[in-house]
């Protein structure tokens, strides 16, 4: 189900403006990427191009490739619905939709599929996916009440489950825990790490140690000034990114003796 | 001045600036308390007017007088509601998340100015464009589709000026403040929820069924209450347009069509006299009180679903 990543010289535009510029990286399957570096370093920006949820920006392109499995997600013709159906995004703040209920939130992307399922099926499907976000004993006995009344954790859990449940062959995180407490963050990282046998995981964090604890392989964004776009400094794998990097600004960063 | 006075004076503005709030909050209370004391202590004595004196009635009772007149006010809104809010809908959604910056300005612009367009001129654009150029749209679906109710009746009108004709003059009356309130609330949708949908692979139409119009339902339903309180009570438009005979039918294409209560009192009032005109007051009663129903029925089914609405 997951699928290696290979993004070859990319670059992102905001109209214009470069704002990320020329990167190389091969994400492997199975795995987790962390993509660290300071606000504006354009780490969000290019998670955004691994679904094309760039283009919600108008304006916005890429030029490059991003291959899946050798297929470039930026061939004409292809159409960026398809490409989210396959790879699925977590957000920075939870974002359960407000109007449904767990179970529907749950459901919301298989719907979009027009499959149409019998009730047992969709009971099912719920079931597997809060069990895969370690959410469905919190929650089983409530599932037909809003998705916005659970805390915050609890939330982004249900946004990852709505994630899973379409099955995708790539998991995005976009800074998944910065709105979460301690308790609630540890909950996510321990999901993250058993979604790794399962899907291939690129995860946007300004935590260190989140870095450390979950990552296989870690990215470092950088940019050399405002105004200038941001690069991919180094990438390597995430134990030797954090005790002996080759760039100097990579070990400043992870220091934390960054200014 | 010290320190001391310095503060009791703010404490004085905020004092007379709360009271200035309450005098005008009181103000809506007092209005409304006039208009329903008048419309009551006119109006009741026009509904227990005695049939056999009161000419107006032409020997029937006050309910079979007011009955078609209530039937006729709440077809047209009714009507009228059932064009504008799709295409309302349609003109926000276009605005908010289709157009062109560029062209959504200037189309926002349009429909605030058809706001400003006077009932009267409306009145006249029914009667000389709108109805002439409908009418043999409604002799073919007279022909043609007879066997529907709605088409079904005598004969066509020749003239075009039926219920459907003033319904189509109050849909596009209702359309803009329709169109102008959705505009707003589709613009509040949250930018993570539409990313949401997006995100899982939704289609433009897709996110703004799973984001969009979820969030706006209750701003929709005000919207559309609003419009309709505006069908319910317009009388120059109807007026002028409806060429009515006081009957209760669902025909909408014949030359027998019932009259709205605002339009028949604008349009008997002149030549109202002595019991006359309570009667006529009496019924402007009765669409107050509807008017009341339908806002409190739409308060309540805003307030149904609380809980999963937008705002926690």
């Amino acid at each position: 189900m997951s699928k290696r990543i290979e993004v070859d010289n990319l670059n992102v535009y905001y109209g214009d403006f470069l704002a990320v510029e020329g990167v190389d990286m091969t994400i492997e399957p199975r795995s987790v990427t962390a993509l660290i570096g300071p606000s504006g370093c354009g780490k969000s920006t290019f998670i955004r191009t691994l679904n094309r949820m760039h283009e919600v920006v108008p304006g916005a392109r890429v030029t490059g490739q991003v291959l899946m499995d050798g297929e470039n997600l930026y061939a004409p013709g292809i159409d960026p619905v398809d490409v989210r159906r396959q790879v699925g995004m977590v957000f920075q703040r939870p974002n359960p939709f407000p109007t449904m209920s767990i179970k529907e939130n749950v459901l919301a992307g298989i719907r979009l599929n027009n499959r149409k399922m019998s009730k047992n099926d969709a009971d099912d499907i719920a079931e597997e996916s809060l069990r895969g976000a370690n959410l469905w004993k919190e929650v089983k006995d409530r599932l037909d009440k809003p998705g916005a009344s659970l805390s915050g954790g609890q939330q982004q859990r249900l946004c990852i489950a709505r994630a899973i449940a379409v099955k995708p062959e790539v998991l995005l995180m976009d800074e998944p825990c910065s709105a979460l407490d301690p308790i609630s963050t540890l909950a996510i990282e321990d999901l993250i790490t058993e979604l790794k046998n399962e899907y291939t995981i690129v995860i946007v964090t300004h935590n260190m140690q989140q870095a450390s604890r979950v990552s296989d392989r870690t990215a470092f964004f950088n940019i050399a000034g405002s105004g200038l776009p941001g690069k991919l400094i180094e990438y390597d794998s995430t134990s030797v990114m954090f005790s002996n990097p080759s760039q100097k600004s990579t070990e400043d960063y992870v220091s934390g003796r960054f200014g | 001045m010290n320190k001391d006075q310095k503060q009791q004076d703010f404490r004085r503005s905020d004092r007379i600036f709360a009271r200035l709030a309450k005098v005008a909050g009181s103000l809506i209370l007092v209005a409304l308390a006039a208009v329903a004391l008048f419309l009551i202590f006119e109006g009741v004595p026009g509904m227990l007017a005695d049939p056999d004196t009161t000419s107006i009635f032409r020997g029937k009772s006050f309910w079979e007088y007011a009955w078609p007149l209530v039937f006729g006010t709440m077809w047209a809104a009714f009507l009228a509601l059932l064009f504008a809010v799709p295409v309302s809908l349609g003109i926000a959604l276009f605005i908010t998340h289709y157009a062109p910056r560029k062209i959504a300005n200037g189309l926002g612009y349009v429909i605030d100015l058809l706001a400003a367009v006077p009932s009267v001129v409306f009145g006249l654009w029914g009667i000389l464009v709108l109805a002439p150029a409908v009418q043999p749209f409604y002799a073919w679906l007279f022909d043609n589709l007879h066997w529907i109710p709605f088409f079904a009746g005598e004969r066509v009108s020749g003239t075009g000026r039926t219920i459907l004709t003033a319904a189509l003059v109050l849909a596009v009356m209702i359309l803009p403040i329709i169109t102008a309130i959705t505009r707003e609330i589709f613009l509040q949708t949250p930018r993570l929820h539409e990313e949401a949908a997006v995100a899982l692979g939704a289609t433009r139409w897709e996110m703004i069924r799973m984001a969009v119009l979820p969030f706006g339902r209750s701003g929709i339903i005000s919207a559309a209450m609003l419009g309709l309180g505006r069908a319910l009570g317009e009388t120059m438009a109807v007026a002028m347009v409806l060429s009515a005979t006081g009957a209760v039918t669902i025909n909408l294409l014949t030359s027998n069509n019932p009259s709205t209560i605002a339009a028949n009192i604008a349009l008997q009032f002149p030549e109202a006299y002595g019991m006359n005109v309570n009667v006529l007051i009496a019924t402007g009663l009765i669409l107050f009180i509807v008017t009341f129903l339908v806002n409190a029925a739409a308060r309540w089914i805003v307030n149904r679903r609380a809980e999963f609405s937008g705002a926690n």
